[in-house]
């Protein structure tokens, strides 16, 4: 952790950041409420919500000088861009049956 | 130092704002662009905290593949966008409530953080003050954490065959060559002579 940030005025601390993650994920569940037909949109909001836990991780790995928390942020970039990608498959194959991607549509497996 | 907080100041608000706009675009490519500004923003952010390498992986996946796959799909697909905002009123004091709620939590357990004097004694692996960061991550990555390095690579190999797999169709009716079948012809299974009597021709 270089001292830049957490020396002089308007020092900023593990704190600061921790709110920044806490608002952004707050913005993706959000989002998730909102936008309740679009998909996409849905998907989205959780790459924000994956984004911040990104932020919280690295900001703990940096203040508190553990190297770990970095080898996990980039497992869950990994696993976000897995899911992505899944999820996007699903949405075209969806789409090609039914012509939309509505949430209220998929009701194919009257789950 | 003055400018680097100012920088956080930047990089937050910035990134704050157009995570707002990512959830209130009507329009999804919109969303998507907003989507990038945050990966950017967020990217600032990491570089102020010294982790120089998650910070360019976040811009290249991220924005490089994550980002313009959302494009891509999102231009793909016709979307109707007034169809899509139905309801986006009736959701809204629903999500509100518990996105303030939620927020209040978070902030509850921030506000009341205290490090414990024992945390310093209790990591895995010390931050080396002498290598660059990329150098200190690339040293623990394949040596102490090579089986997650090895399990992530595995993760990406069956989203990678399970998208090809749910995207991949065989339509019926399309004429294609079939490169293998036409060299694999051989002259006796394709040509026959045929006598013909004179004047009968062929039934």
């Amino acid at each position: 952790m270089n001292n830049l940030l957490t020396t002089g005025p308007f020092a900023v601390g593990l704190s600061h950041f921790l709110t920044v993650g806490a608002i952004m994920f707050t913005l993706g569940i959000f989002g998730i409420f909102l936008n309740r037909k679009n998909l996409i949109v849905i998907m989205m909001s959780i790459e924000l919500m994956l984004l911040a836990v990104n932020i919280n991780l690295v900001a703990f790995s940096s203040f508190l000088g553990d190297l770990v928390g970095q080898v996990f942020t980039m497992l869950v970039l990994t696993v976000a861009a897995a899911e992505a990608a899944i999820g996007l498959a699903i949405v075209v194959v969806f789409y090609r049956n039914r012509r939309s991607i509505e949430v209220e549509d998929i009701n194919e497996m009257k789950g | 130092m003055i400018v680097a907080s100012l920088a956080f100041y930047l990089f937050s608000i910035i990134g704050v704002i157009s995570a707002l706009n990512v959830i209130f675009q009507r329009n999804p490519v919109h969303c998507v662009l907003w989507l990038i500004l945050t990966f950017f923003n967020a990217a600032g952010l990491f570089v102020l905290l010294g982790a120089e390498f998650v910070a360019m992986i976040l811009v290249v996946v991220y924005v490089g593949a994550v980002a313009v796959l959302f494009l891509f799909v999102v231009m793909m697909l016709d979307i109707n966008i007034a169809v899509m905002r139905e309801g986006f009123m009736k959701y809204l004091p629903a999500g509100a409530l518990i996105g303030v709620i939620l927020f209040a939590e978070l902030a509850t357990v921030y506000g009341g953080w205290v490090m414990s004097p024992d945390a310093q004694g209790l990591r895995v692996v010390p931050a080396p003050m002498d290598l660059p960061n990329t150098e200190a991550l690339g040293a623990i990555l394949y040596t102490d954490y090579v089986y997650l390095f090895q399990s992530a690579g595995l993760i990406l190999l069956v989203a990678m065959i399970g998208a090809i797999v749910l995207t991949l169709r065989r339509r019926p009716g399309v004429r294609k060559q079939k490169i293998s079948e036409q060299v694999a012809r051989s002259a006796s299974e394709t040509l026959s002579v045929v006598k013909v009597e004179t004047g009968k021709g062929l039934s």
